[in-house]
């Protein structure tokens, strides 16, 4: 069986599996919404400071749903014994973190995608722009990629829930930085200014680090 | 692998978790088409052994071989051979039967999978629960389907720890049936007990695992059984 054949067997099977427990969907996706409606009334969000804050408040519910759902991804596998078994098949395990990611990057897609026409509701916000879609693929996918090496990680031991933000958030900083950076550049009418860096571009270097360094060591990761 | 080699050969296998050795020096070889049980005591290292043999744990130091092939350097053909069965069904509680059985043809690279997957559907008895959930099985029907699992892609070597686990008499008929049928084919089974006239029954020879280490082993038809009950006493003590 080719690699990607085995990318999209597991991909189908968790996402069937998730969308017959919703364990995992619903909770992230209440989660975000909870996390920009307290921002909403926590800010003073006047018109001149909300390129400031807003962008912030997005990604940190971005970022916190995130990890209830990248902490259950493999933990829940782990549990149940299931994970034993996928790994007794002879499957490349590289192709087993892609489709662990790709099911990441799809549960907090959808919650992304639930969250952000609520958060241009809330902060009055236009934001449904091109750019700003390439900014949260780009922001997911480096969240995701470090997230789901992790989980995998923290899913051995028995301090896992503690464990994964610890283990996350030092090391998507550099994303989290461009995401909102990028985000707030998008909220400014007169457009970026010239010293402005490019932020999309430094988040992409720093996803096709974070995905190869995962997909190389996750086999470590995940085997006894 | 040459027609006169075993089918599974260990040299001073280790393995330790943490500071704890939980196998301490294993050899051990089991001929192609052989039945073996291992007995042992809680801890004494058979489900480890197992593990490693079906390359899920990576054993600390030593050689093990499947086929010729080394479960480090090959384990994925060495995984494509092996058939496991665990004391736990381990299935996805959340898809049917059936597609639990189709994920594992896939992962597998079963042809037909689907006409092999419901074929041993009904050898299991199950063919009527197909479109039932995993959770919703009970834990005998849930055992059965594992064993399903383990037989989807033919394997040549069929590692069984306490198959027998929640199995009624049926299920354990059904089980021997099996078993006598893969072996009938050429196939090698290992398989873990705590009952020794099971093992007696199943088995062409019978070992005994103890704190780590290999402590006895014979041929079944060698053996009277209340000299091997007063050894397999000794062990457990």
């Amino acid at each position: 069986m080719s690699f990607w054949t085995q990318v999209w067997a597991i991909l189908w099977k968790d996402v069937r599996c998730e969308l017959r427990s919703r364990q995992v969907w619903l909770g992230m996706g209440l989660f975000a919404l909870l996390v920009l409606v307290i921002f909403n009334f926590a800010f003073d969000l006047r018109v001149d400071n909300k390129a400031a804050v807003a962008p912030g408040a997005l990604w940190v519910a971005f970022i916190f749903a995130s990890l209830l759902g990248l902490g259950r991804t493999i933990a829940a596998e782990r549990e149940k014994g299931s994970l034993d078994r996928l790994l007794l098949c002879p499957v490349d395990r590289k192709a087993i973190y892609l489709a662990k990611l790709l099911g990441n990057m799809l549960f907090i897609g959808v919650v992304e995608i639930i969250a952000l026409p609520v958060f241009a509701a809330l902060f009055n916000i236009p934001l449904f722009t091109g750019p700003l879609l390439l900014i949260v693929l780009a922001g997911t996918l480096g969240i995701a990629s470090v997230g789901t090496l992790f989980s995998a990680m923290a899913a051995a031991t028995s301090a896992r829930d503690v464990l994964l933000p610890i283990l996350v958030f030092p090391l998507i900083v550099p994303v989290v930085i461009g995401a909102v950076r990028a985000t707030g550049v998008l909220m400014v009418p007169a457009g970026p200014s010239p010293n402005e860096p490019p932020w999309l571009s430094l988040m992409i270097a720093f996803d096709i680090i974070f995905l190869s360094v995962s997909m190389l060591t996750f086999e470590y990761v995940i085997e006894e | 692998m040459s027609a006169s080699s075993p089918y599974v050969e260990i040299h001073s296998l280790k393995k330790s978790f943490g500071l704890k050795p939980v196998l301490r020096g294993i050899d051990l070889t089991v001929e192609a088409g052989e039945r073996a049980a291992l007995l042992g005591p809680n801890g004494a290292g058979k489900t480890t052994l197992l593990r490693i043999l079906a390359a899920l744990t990576k054993p600390n130091g030593g050689r093990v071989s499947i086929a010729g092939r080394d479960i480090v350097e090959d384990a994925q053909q060495v995984r494509s051979l092996v058939g496991f069965v665990a004391h736990q069904p381990y299935l996805y509680d959340e898809l049917t039967a059936l597609e639990n059985l189709l994920f594992f043809a896939r992962m597998y690279s079963v042809r037909n999978g689907r006409e092999r997957a419901l074929a041993l559907l009904s050898r299991v008895g199950l063919e009527r629960k197909a479109g039932e959930r995993a959770g919703t099985l009970s834990r005998g029907q849930a055992q059965r389907l594992s064993l399903a699992r383990a037989l989807l892609h033919s394997p040549r070597l069929l590692l069984l720890d306490e198959p027998d686990t929640g199995l009624d008499e049926e299920g354990n008929a059904l089980l021997e049936t099996f078993l006598a049928e893969h072996r009938s084919q050429g196939g090698t089974i290992l398989f873990t007990t705590h009952r020794l006239e099971r093992a007696l029954a199943l088995s062409d020879s019978i070992l005994m695992l103890n704190n780590g280490r290999v402590v006895y082993r014979r041929p079944t038809h060698e053996l009277e059984p209340e000299s091997v009950r007063q050894v397999y006493q000794e062990v457990l003590r």
